[in-house]
This record gives C-alpha cells, sequence and structure tokens, in this order.
C-alpha cells in the first residue's frame, strides 16, 4: 500500500479552483459533472414538482397555460438530455470505468475535460430559451408547431447540439479506453458488466447522436432560410421530423436505460456474492440490444400517418427488444438464487429495479401491440411508461450506484438507516406519483393537458400527492450524503465485499494516479469463489487484494491469461 | 373513472373497441402472472438466501441450458401471439368499409369542424348515425392535431396538406369525448369535441335541420364554437377577451391607440387577429379564421353584435 504519499488522495493532492477547473483526472471531471447534473436534475425536479402540483385539481390551480405548458417541456429538456443521458455514463462512467478497467485515466483525458465543458456550455445554451422566449410542446418538438412559436425553440435545439457533442466525445473515449486499455488479464470474459454496458452505450452515442445533431441542423435552415423540410406550410414533411427525430431519441432511449443494466448488474453480483447468472448474455444483450435499437424507432408513430406496413414492421422488430430484455431481468433474480445476500442501501435500489422496471417493461410490451397503441399512444398510459423505464430504470439505478461507489468516491460512509428509509419513500412515492398514471391514460386521458376532465381529478390528485412523498425521499438523500461529508464515518477499502478493481485495488479514496502499479487481473469480475481468502475474518474486507505480494506481482499459480477470447 | 366500463378502461363504444379490449386484457393479466412470478422469486431469494455468516462464499451455480432456452421461447411464442392479435385488429381498425358514411373533418387551433355531404357543418358535436359505419377524413388548417375517441379507441393524426382518416361504428346513441392528442399550443387540453351518436331518423332530421338558411346570428352561434376555448360570452376572462356586450364600447390597445368597436372591427379581429391587440392580452390568436365563408362571417359579426 505504499501509494504516492499517505493520507494523500485524489481529492486533497491539490488544492484551489484551477486545480479542479482544469483538472484532467477522470476522477475530478466525474465528480464535476456529479454536481453538474445534481444541479439539472434539482431544476427539473422542481419544475416536475410544479406540474403535479398544477395538476392537482382541473382547470387553474398555481399557473396558467402557457406556464404550465412550458414547464413541461422544459422539465422535459432538462430531465433528458442535462441529466439522464450524462448522469450514469458521465459520472459513475468517468469515476469508475478507468478504475475498473486497471487504467490511470480514459485514453484521452483533455478530450475528456473538453467534452465536460461543452456540455456545460450545451446546458447554458439550452437554459436561455427561458428568456429568449417560449419554448412549449414537449421535448418531442413535432413540427410545425415547433417552427412556428418563435426562436425560443433555436436555442433549446442549438443547445442540445452542442451537449450532443459532448455525449459523443464521451462514448469515442470510453470505446477506446475499454479497447486499449485494460489492465494485463482482464479479457472481455472478465470485464465488469458495468463495463459492458457503458460500452455498448458509447457505441450508440457515437453512431445515433449526429442524427439529432442533421435534425437540428435542417430546423435551423428551415426556420433561417425558409428552405421547406419539415413545415408543410413550404412544402415540408411534419412526418419526416418525426422520423429524425426518433431515429435518434429511440437509440437515445438505450443510451438512457444500457448504464443502469450494468449498475444493476454490478450490485446483483457484489451483494448477492454470486456470479452474475448468465454474465455472456448479459453482455453481449447489451451490445445488440444497442444495434436492434436502432431498428425500432417506427414504434412511436404507429398514429402519426406513417404506412400501416411499416407500423407492423417495427411492432415485430419491437418484440426482439422486449426478449432479451426481459431474460436480463430474469438473470438478475436468478442471481440471488444459492448466494448471499446482504439487504444494504445499494441493493436496495436493486430489487427495487426489478420491479419498477419490470413494470416498465411489461407495459412496453402492451404499447408495442398495434391495435392497444393506437388507443394509449399520446395519453397518460404512455408517460407512466417512460417514467417506470426512465425514472424507475435509469434514475434508480443511478441512485443505487451513487450509494454503492459514495464511499469510494469521499472516503466517507453515510447514514445507512437514514437510507434505507429515503429507499422506502423513493419506492412508495414513486409508485404512487406513476402508477395512478396508466390506469388515466387507459381510461383516455391526454399527455400534456394543462385541464382535464371532472373524472380524472382524483388519480390526479393521487399522483400529486405521491409527488410529495417522492420528493421527501430524494431531499432526504441529498440532506444525508451531504452530512456525510462532516460527520459520516470513514469509509474503508472496500465496505461491500466487492471484486471489481476500484474495491480490490484503490485506495478509499483513490490514489490521484488510481494505482501505483498497473494491477494484473487473475479472475472475473463476480469469481467470488476464487476470492475466498478476501473474507475469510468476516465483516467487510479491509485489505487490498494486491495478487500474492500485495505489490501487484502475479502469483505463480495464476499464469498470465492469453489474449481476449470471445 | 367514468360511471361504466371498468377500472382501466371506459365503456366500449364500438364492437371493434371490444376487441381491442379482449387484446387488452390478453396482454394484461399474462403480463402480471408473469410480473407476480418474477417478484415472487426476488422475494423469495432475498429471504432464503440471506447472508447469515459473512465468511460465506456460495459456489456458482450450474447454469441450466434447458431453463435458458424456456425463458427465450416462451416469452417469444407469448409475444408473437399478441404481435398476431394485435396486427389483425390493427388492420381492422385501419380499413374502413367501402359504405362509410363520410364526414370531413378539418382541425385548428383549437377547434374541430365537422362537414357532412348534406351540406351541414358542426364545430362541438359530430353527429354520426348508430350502426352504419362512419369515416372521417381529416386535415388540419395548421399544426398537428390528433383525434382521439377514448371509447371507441381509435386514434389518428391529424396533418396538414396530407388526408388521414379514422373510422367507426358507435353501437349505442349517446355522447362520447373527443380529444386532440397531439400537442398544438396554447389551448391544446380545450380543444376537445363530442360524438353525439343518434338513431338514423334522428340524424336524418337533424341534417335536414342544420341545411337549412339560418339567420345570420343564429348560424354565427353555431360558428362561435370555435372560439369558445378562448373567448367566453358572459364577461369572463379567458385566454382572449370576453365578448359580452363590447358592440359600441371603446377598446384600447397594447400600441396606446384606441377605437369604438364597430362591424369592419369585429371581422378585422376576425380575419387578421394580429391588427389590434387588446391592452392586457396576448397576441395568441390563431390566423386560420379568415378561411371561413364570407356567410360564416357575417353571421359571426351579427351574434358577437347581439350579445349583452
Amino acid at each position: 500500500m505504499s501509494h504516492s504519499a499517505p493520507g494523500l488522495n485524489y481529492l486533497n493532492h491539490a488544492k484551489g479552483f484551477k486545480s479542479w477547473a482544469l483538472s484532467l483526472d477522470h476522477k475530478r471531471i466525474g465528480v464535476m459533472y456529479m454536481v453538474a447534473v445534481s444541479l439539472a436534475f434539482l431544476a427539473g425536479g422542481i419544475l416536475a414538482i410544479l406540474v403535479r402540483l398544477e395538476l392537482l385539481g382541473p382547470g387553474e390551480t398555481i399557473m396558467g397555460p402557457d406556464a404550465y405548458n412550458q414547464s413541461f417541456t422544459l422539465h422535459a429538456v432538462l430531465m433528458i438530455f442535462a441529466f439522464i443521458i450524462p448522469a450514469i455514463p458521465a459520472v459513475m462512467g468517468n469515476f469508475v470505468l478507468p478504475i475498473q478497467v486497471g487504467a490511470k485515466d480514459v485514453a484521452f483525458p483533455r478530450l475528456n475535460l473538453a467534452s465536460f465543458y461543452i456540455y456545460l456550455i450545451g446546458a447554458a445554451i439550452a437554459m436561455t430559451a427561458l428568456v429568449n422566449g417560449r419554448i412549449d410542446g414537449g421535448w418531442t418538438f413535432y413540427a410545425p408547431y415547433s417552427t412556428s412559436i418563435g426562436n425560443g425553440i433555436l436555442w433549446v435545439t442549438s443547445g442540445v447540439f452542442v451537449m450532443g457533442f459532448s455525449s459523443i466525445l464521451t462514448g469515442l473515449n470510453f470505446i477506446v479506453t475499454v479497447h486499449k486499455m485494460r489492465a494485463p488479464g482482464l479479457t472481455w470474459n472478465r470485464l465488469p458488466l458495468f463495463i459492458w454496458s457503458i460500452y455498448a452505450t458509447s457505441i450508440v452515442q457515437v453512431l445515433a447522436t449526429p442524427v439529432i445533431g442533421i435534425t437540428v441542423l435542417l430546423l435551423f435552415l428551415e426556420k433561417a432560410l425558409s428552405i421547406g423540410i419539415f413545415d408543410p406550410a413550404l412544402g415540408g414533411d411534419p412526418v419526416l421530423f418525426q422520423h429524425f427525430f426518433w431515429f435518434y431519441s429511440h437509440p437515445a432511449v438505450y443510451i438512457m436505460i444500457l448504464p443502469a443494466f450494468g449498475v444493476i448488474s454490478d450490485l446483483m453480483g457484489t451483494f448477492s456474492r454470486h456470479q452474475v447468472s448468465g454474465y455472456k448474455f448479459v453482455a453481449l444483450s447489451s451490445v445488440a440490444i444497442a444495434f436492434l435499437g436502432f431498428l425500432v424507432w417506427g414504434h412511436h408513430m404507429f398514429v402519426s400517418g406513417q404506412s400501416a406496413v411499416s407500423s407492423i414492421v417495427f411492432s415485430l422488430i419491437t418484440y426482439l427488444i422486449g426478449i432479451p430484455t426481459g431474460v436480463k431481468v430474469i438473470n438478475w433474480v436468478q442471481t440471488m438464487y444459492k448466494g448471499s445476500v446482504q439487504l444494504k442501501s445499494p441493493m436496495l435500489y436493486a430489487i427495487m429495479f426489478l420491479f419498477t422496471f419490470s413494470i416498465g417493461g411489461f407495459t412496453g410490451i402492451m404499447l408495442g401491440v398495434l391495435a392497444i397503441d393506437v388507443h394509449l399512444h399520446d395519453t397518460y398510459f404512455v408517460v407512466a411508461h417512460f417514467h417506470y423505464v426512465m425514472m424507475g430504470g435509469n434514475v434508480i439505478a443511478a441512485l443505487g450506484g451513487l450509494h454503492y461507489w459514495w464511499p469510494k468516491m469521499f472516503g466517507k460512509m453515510y447514514n445507512e438507516f437514514l437510507a434505507k428509509i429515503a429507499a422506502a419513500l423513493v419506492f412508495i412515492g414513486f409508485n404512487v406519483t406513476f402508477f395512478p398514471q396508466f390506469i388515466l391514460g387507459a381510461q383516455g386521458m391526454p399527455r400534456r393537458y394543462y385541464d382535464y376532465l371532472p373524472e380524472y381529478e382524483g388519480l390526479h390528485a393521487l399522483s400529486t400527492y405521491g409527488s410529495w412523498i417522492l420528493a421527501s425521499g430524494l431531499f432526504l438523500i441529498a440532506g444525508y450524503l451531504i452530512a456525510s461529508f462532516f460527520t459520516g464515518k470513514k469509509a474503508g477499502l472496500n465496505p461491500w465485499g466487492a471484486l471489481t478493481l476500484e474495491w480490490t485495488h484503490t485506495t478509499t479514496p483513490p490514489d490521484h494516479h488510481n494505482f501505483h502499479d498497473t494491477p494484473v487481473v487473475t479472475r472475473g469480475a463476480y469469481d467470488f469463489h476464487l476470492a475466498g481468502h478476501l473474507f475469510e475474518h468476516g465483516g467487510e474486507v479491509t485489505e487490498l487484494d494486491l495478487g500474492g505480494d500485495g505489490a501487484g506481482t502475479v502469483p505463480a499459480e495464476a499464469p498470465l491469461p492469453k489474449e481476449p477470447a470471445l | 373513472m367514468g360511471d361504466n366500463g371498468s377500472v382501466w378502461l371506459p365503456d366500449p363504444g364500438t364492437a371493434l373497441a371490444g376487441e381491442v379490449d379482449s387484446l387488452f386484457w390478453f396482454v394484461f393479466w399474462t403480463s402480471t402472472i408473469m410480473f407476480a412470478m418474477v417478484i415472487l422469486a426476488k422475494v423469495y431469494f432475498m429471504l432464503k438466501y440471506k447472508r447469515t455468516d459473512e465468511r460465506d462464499v456460495p459456489a456458482p451455480v450450474e447454469e441450466s441450458k434447458v431453463l435458458e432456452a424456456a425463458w427465450i421461447v416462451v416469452p417469444t411464442i407469448l409475444v408473437l401471439i399478441v404481435f398476431t392479435w394485435g396486427f389483425d385488429v390493427f388492420v381492422k381498425l385501419s380499413s374502413a368499409p367501402p359504405d362509410a358514411y363520410q364526414v370531413n373533418v378539418r382541425a385548428q387551433q383549437w377547434s374541430w369542424e365537422f362537414a357532412y355531404d348534406e351540406g351541414a357543418t358542426s364545430y362541438t358535436e359530430l353527429y354520426v348515425p348508430v350502426g352504419r359505419p362512419v369515416k372521417l377524413n381529416m386535415t388540419s388548417a395548421d399544426v398537428l392535431h390528433s383525434f382521439y375517441v377514448p371509447s371507441f379507441r381509435v386514434k389518428h393524426d391529424v396533418i396538414p396538406n396530407r388526408y388521414t382518416s379514422v373510422w367507426f361504428q358507435a353501437e349505442e346513441p349517446g355522447e362520447y369525448d373527443i380529444h386532440c392528442t397531439e400537442y398544438c399550443g396554447t389551448q391544446h387540453s380545450g380543444m376537445n369535441a363530442k360524438v353525439v351518436a343518434v338513431s338514423e331518423e334522428d340524424f336524418a332530421m337533424w341534417i335536414a335541420e342544420q341545411s337549412q338558411d339560418l339567420p345570420p346570428a343564429v348560424l354565427g352561434q353555431q360558428v362561435f364554437a370555435q372560439c369558445q376555448a378562448c373567448h367566453s360570452v358572459d364577461g369572463t376572462p379567458g385566454i382572449g377577451p370576453s365578448l359580452a356586450g363590447i358592440y359600441g364600447k371603446e377598446h384600447s390597445f397594447t400600441d396606446g391607440t384606441s377605437t369604438v368597436v364597430d362591424d369592419d372591427y369585429l371581422l378585422e379581429s376576425i380575419i387578421n387577429p394580429m391588427a389590434k391587440i387588446r391592452e392586457g392580452y396576448q397576441p395568441v390568436m390563431p390566423a386560420g379564421f379568415s378561411a371561413l365563408s364570407q356567410k360564416q362571417l357575417d353571421g359571426l359579426v351579427a351574434y358577437i353584435k347581439s350579445l349583452e
């Protein structure tokens, strides 16, 4: 454990604003992203509370229709582009991925810092829409409405365009890092599933994001030069806009959900102290989903005016993606079978994920059925479905990951009792908020409605009450995490008994350069049965597992594995 | 929740809606059973394999190829069933019978206009005969809209410069809500109407009544249905100013000028709403009303004049 100097780590080896703002350290960049996306989540969350408050009763409750329409639009734009897309890859991916592959940093550290600033600039441009005119109509910006409402839309879409570059560059960086910088012995078969999923996500980021860039450029050209592309008044085709939009935005759904799969796999493995069931299937199906994700965009358009034949084909392919996703859920459940399950707060989120994400998945199957989608399209059923997938999937997984890696990131434990209370509040609040929306939608309540028929009032009110429970859970989390800096117990090296390199080969918090010596990997990420010696003393694991003599040299009985075989 | 129907779905108003519902319930119950199995297994494993000894390192489990295959094959068969079933009902929903009675629908911010072959036009109510298939031939005057009748389980986007259609055959006389389900601006949630299904005889009578020449103010009152989302006639302020008793009064505008409300001013405000913006209001009125016929415009002016 003779790292640079005792007591020095990535947080305190250099001080001052510049040492952060110009840091090329992937861990510091990850922490800066964490602050930025948390602020976006807070802003988007406050808007969500206001939107729900307005819907407490029919008619005007706290704001007029224009304020409402802009609130839900900004809520969606912030949550999707400034929070969910960067949340897991840019925060946890940045912090954890290079350590998990056994590297000192990502492949292109300068590019990594540039991505962060590009993200900030993009988010700032999008926010200027607040003062540059109205933006309403939801995050989909369907033409010709979006081109008819003044120039606010150009600011928002420019912001999205700029943030897209951040997404592309981060993805590129991770792909190269995973391919070229894995530690000796870390074959593809031994990679943590978190890496596999971030890798699959990166592929989608690099391939899909340019399409939203192109779409935004075309929208720009149409508005600035009156070239008819989407607006029928100029001879354009509004359905074409929807094809462009969903050709990016459906794969983007996988940018949002694949990283969650990775976090859940790591949590299930570690807290069951067991091999993740169907490892190869879980790993490769993420990559398969990443590619298939490009072929199903038309299922957002069953009633939009695309041909019936297209709709039928898109419905069929949608199921091709549904099956592997369902099998993954079964694999996660099966990981606990004959395992050793410990219900610490990160694991509670993984368990919660299996519940909420499964509901999101099954209702997705419902929406993929052509005849049923005709009824449910653009109703609250869809709103509930994507909140179950995005929030019940991505956000719950992100909270699990945050609780899991927090001790490693900051060297402090949070209050576990409060964490369990908060997890219960989040679970109850989430379901009370969004489950009633399934029923509202099936009853025929359209989405993006400021006002509604009196018969929907009961369920809308229930949903609003749920949002208060959910918010109290989230604020509680923020509270005890911040408190952990001041009153938290010092975190050990490996409090959860995990086997990935960030736990077994780095100090807490990690050293500025992650590792003193290049780690050598001699087992798979979840081969707990090969690491029995770590758990011999019971309790939490308190020593690094540097393999043999503790200096990173390979023990004689574990020869260097051959090149990746897959 | 409505007075009729189940907790989940409103009472079906057409035979085809009943078919959609059967499919809905099949997916609902298969999903619920599978979901319950996943959750039960999860909770059972959580409790059964709870860690009791910190030194415990369980051995890996031999994975069963048969089980793995079953998890892929069984759901695949199930989704192929629902796909085929959904495909079948979708084709029925998309193919109107050739003898369907056709109504032309024109959507605009934020109202519906229903034009019947016999010459009648209606706005907040779409009259249809019970027991006869009705095909709506729809287009939009401005942005995207979407025509949705929850009770009939039909929905289709309404697009400018193009016709799209839905069809249905109401089984029982009654009123069924129509909503716009594609976001279209400030009053999107106010863009509602009703399907009024009546017997063949009542429908014939209604059509005959509507097609006669009406006095201008009565025609104007009908046309005014499109304006109600924003303008009240009883003094209540809305998105736009109330039109109660404005004729002959002095109006002041955002540019500081003012005028006395007369016929010319009313006409101008309808066909060119941006010309003069009333003080205290936003310039948000759609321009589409200039497409009304001269007779309809005359009617509107006469009706607004008559308001007290």
